[in-house]
């Protein structure tokens, strides 16, 4: 067993055990933080790929943003922190059976990949994948157009945002 | 390749033939001199960090018209160690019903965050940790992860005052990292890459005057994200006592409070690299990596100092104000300014150098002027909203 197949062992069973903790743990603030150790867990994964680039939007969009939105959602809502209802509503039977399913079909898509075995070719010194990855979002033959929809969506989330907040009655000054 | 010239890999080498002669694997010897290296530029920067107290209060000091610390040494020198001796032996408490885990864990993110902050910060040409081509991100990552620490510091101490000043925090320091997010884009886009090695590298011409309001902005939003004066909300005493840290004593309390200050310092740091040339001072950075270092060194000081400056001169702005200030003036700033950067950076792509740099520099004058006046013009009208349209002449009033 290789260094890179050692480290990527430990990160895979760290990532998936503090996903496992986020279902489990009867704590919202508690889950909500072993959430951030799940996404920096598939950091390091992105990082284990050399896609530095991808790791560090991770930790900025998830950890940075939306963690940070999900501890304040949960802290502004939440009466009391340490929730003792049930942790299961009715419909577990329908989310374990979709679980199982996907879990099912993506086991099964994979049965005929022969990629798993191989090794991955050594990246060509000086290749730029930032460069790389920048030319292809905005090059016409390549993702210009999945890139442009998503920036009108998250153009359209935030006028739609601002929409919802903006009170008609109290003037614009929010007072 | 003598060790005059590069220090750090005539060591490595050095040390890789003792370990190897030993019979260790290279493998491991690598490794391990990888972790030798860490912990020696850790080392230094806790060190440098017991100073930081001893200038900070000796500025201040200075700023306020008194002489500071000055009984325990020369020029009070040795202060900083007896402040860390009582920090040491102070009672360690944790508050009853405090998240243990969670509020002995903050202090230790608030440190790391900034300590993996070096490891992008080219010390000398052929000084710097890791020549990440991400390295802009990698900072506002970083400071991802100091938030965090934050509101775990917070919400942890079972504390409703830790609380509202972790909320206040993070409100500022997410929305200042806006700003400064794309105040680090005009280093990018005069370079053509997000190292921050390759950023020094293309500063023959500072990028001070190529982009002073980037640098300008860079500053506001550093002094922010810090949370420091005038955007230390999370510790207004008269409401807050001290904020997110107010549970925390003893070292615990030390390390947020040391992480501060090397933050602050190496953000100053930082506004050297991004926007005065780093390392690089008139050829003196190829003599040695010492002096290189050292003029790195210098230019964080200066740096540190500015951000001081501002912090003890300056009162505390209210968060409403501060929040509005951030999304309907700066952020805005900010965007206007990184595209007319861009758009003239290839306009003038061409020209003569004195022309780029006169080009370049107008055009942010220009951006600076006319935010101030629509600022201007708006607070204007904000003012006649409240007290009515002031009198063209001035009437006497006896």
């Amino acid at each position: 067993m290789t260094g890179e197949q050692i480290t990527f062992l430990i990160v895979a069973l760290v990532t998936l055990g503090s996903g496992l903790m986020v279902v489990t743990t009867r704590n919202l603030v508690h889950a909500a933080l072993w959430l951030v150790a799940t996404l920096f867990g598939v950091a390091v994964t992105y990082a284990l790929l050399h896609a530095s680039f991808l790791a560090v939007v991770q930790v900025v969009v998830y950890i940075g943003a939306i963690a940070i939105l999900f501890i304040f959602a949960v802290m502004l809502t939440r009466k009391d922190m340490r929730d003792q209802g049930p942790q299961m509503n009715r419909n577990w039977w329908f989310g374990a059976l979709l679980a199982v399913l996907t879990f099912g079909g993506l086991y099964f898509l994979l049965q005929g990949w022969t990629g798993l075995s191989k090794t991955a070719a050594a990246l060509p010194s000086g290749f730029d994948a930032v460069g790389e990855l920048g030319n292809a979002l905005v090059s016409p033959d390549a993702y210009v157009l999945p890139f442009e929809v998503a920036s009108v969506l998250l153009v359209a989330a935030l006028v739609g945002a601002v929409y919802v907040a903006f009170n008609p009655h109290s003037g614009n000054s929010g007072k | 390749m003598s060790f005059w010239n590069d220090p750090l890999k005539v060591a490595a080498d050095w040390l890789m033939g003792i370990l190897t002669g030993w019979g260790m694997p290279e493998i491991a010897a690598q490794i391990l001199i990888g972790f030798l290296g860490i912990l020696l530029l850790i080392s230094v920067l806790m060190v440098l960090d017991i100073f930081l107290v001893w200038v900070e209060r000796k500025v201040v000091a200075r700023f306020q018209d008194r002489i500071g610390p000055n009984r325990l040494g020369p020029f009070g020198l040795i202060q900083p160690f007896a402040d860390i001796i009582k920090l040491m032996i102070k009672e360690d408490t944790t508050p009853g019903g405090a998240d243990k885990v969670v509020y002995n864990l903050a202090p230790m993110l608030s440190m790391m965050s900034v300590l993996i902050l070096w490891a992008v910060v080219p010390l000398a040409p052929t000084m710097l940790g890791v020549d990440l081509n991400i390295g802009v991100l990698y900072i506002i990552a970083a400071g991802a992860i100091g938030t965090l620490s934050i509101i775990m510091a917070g919400w942890a101490s079972n504390n409703k005052f830790a609380l509202i000043g972790a909320f206040r925090q993070v409100a500022v320091m997410v929305s200042f990292e806006v700003p400064m997010l794309a105040t680090l884009l005009i280093p990018t886009i005069l370079t053509g890459s997000m190292g921050t090695g390759a950023i020094i590298e293309k500063q023959d011409i500072w990028f001070f005057w190529l982009a002073p309001l980037g640098a300008v902005i860079f500053l506001i939003a550093a002094i922010a994200e810090l949370g420091r004066a005038p955007f230390d909300m999370a510790e207004g005493e008269s409401e807050l006592v001290s904020g997110y840290n107010i549970e925390y004593s003893g070292m615990k309390f030390g390390m947020f409070y040391a992480g501060e200050l090397l933050h602050a310092f190496t953000f100053g740091g930082f506004l050297a690299i991004m926007f005065f040339g780093g390392y690089r001072f008139f050829g003196l950075e190829l003599v040695s990596p010492f002096l290189a270092i050292a003029v790195l060194l210098f230019k964080a000081f200066i740096g540190y100092w500015l951000i001081m400056w501002v912090k003890y001169t300056l009162l505390r702005i209210r968060i409403d104000h501060m929040l509005a200030f951030n999304w309907k003036f700066l952020t805005p700033l900010a965007f206007v300014l990184l595209m007319v950067v861009a758009l003239m950076n290839a306009l003038l792509a061409g020209t003569p150098t004195w022309l780029y740099i006169v080009g370049m520099f107008l055009s942010n004058v220009l951006v600076a002027w006319g935010a101030l006046e629509v600022a201007r013009s708006y607070s204007r009208r904000e003012r006649e909203k409240v007290e009515g349209p002031k009198p063209v002449v001035e009437t006497a009033q006896h």
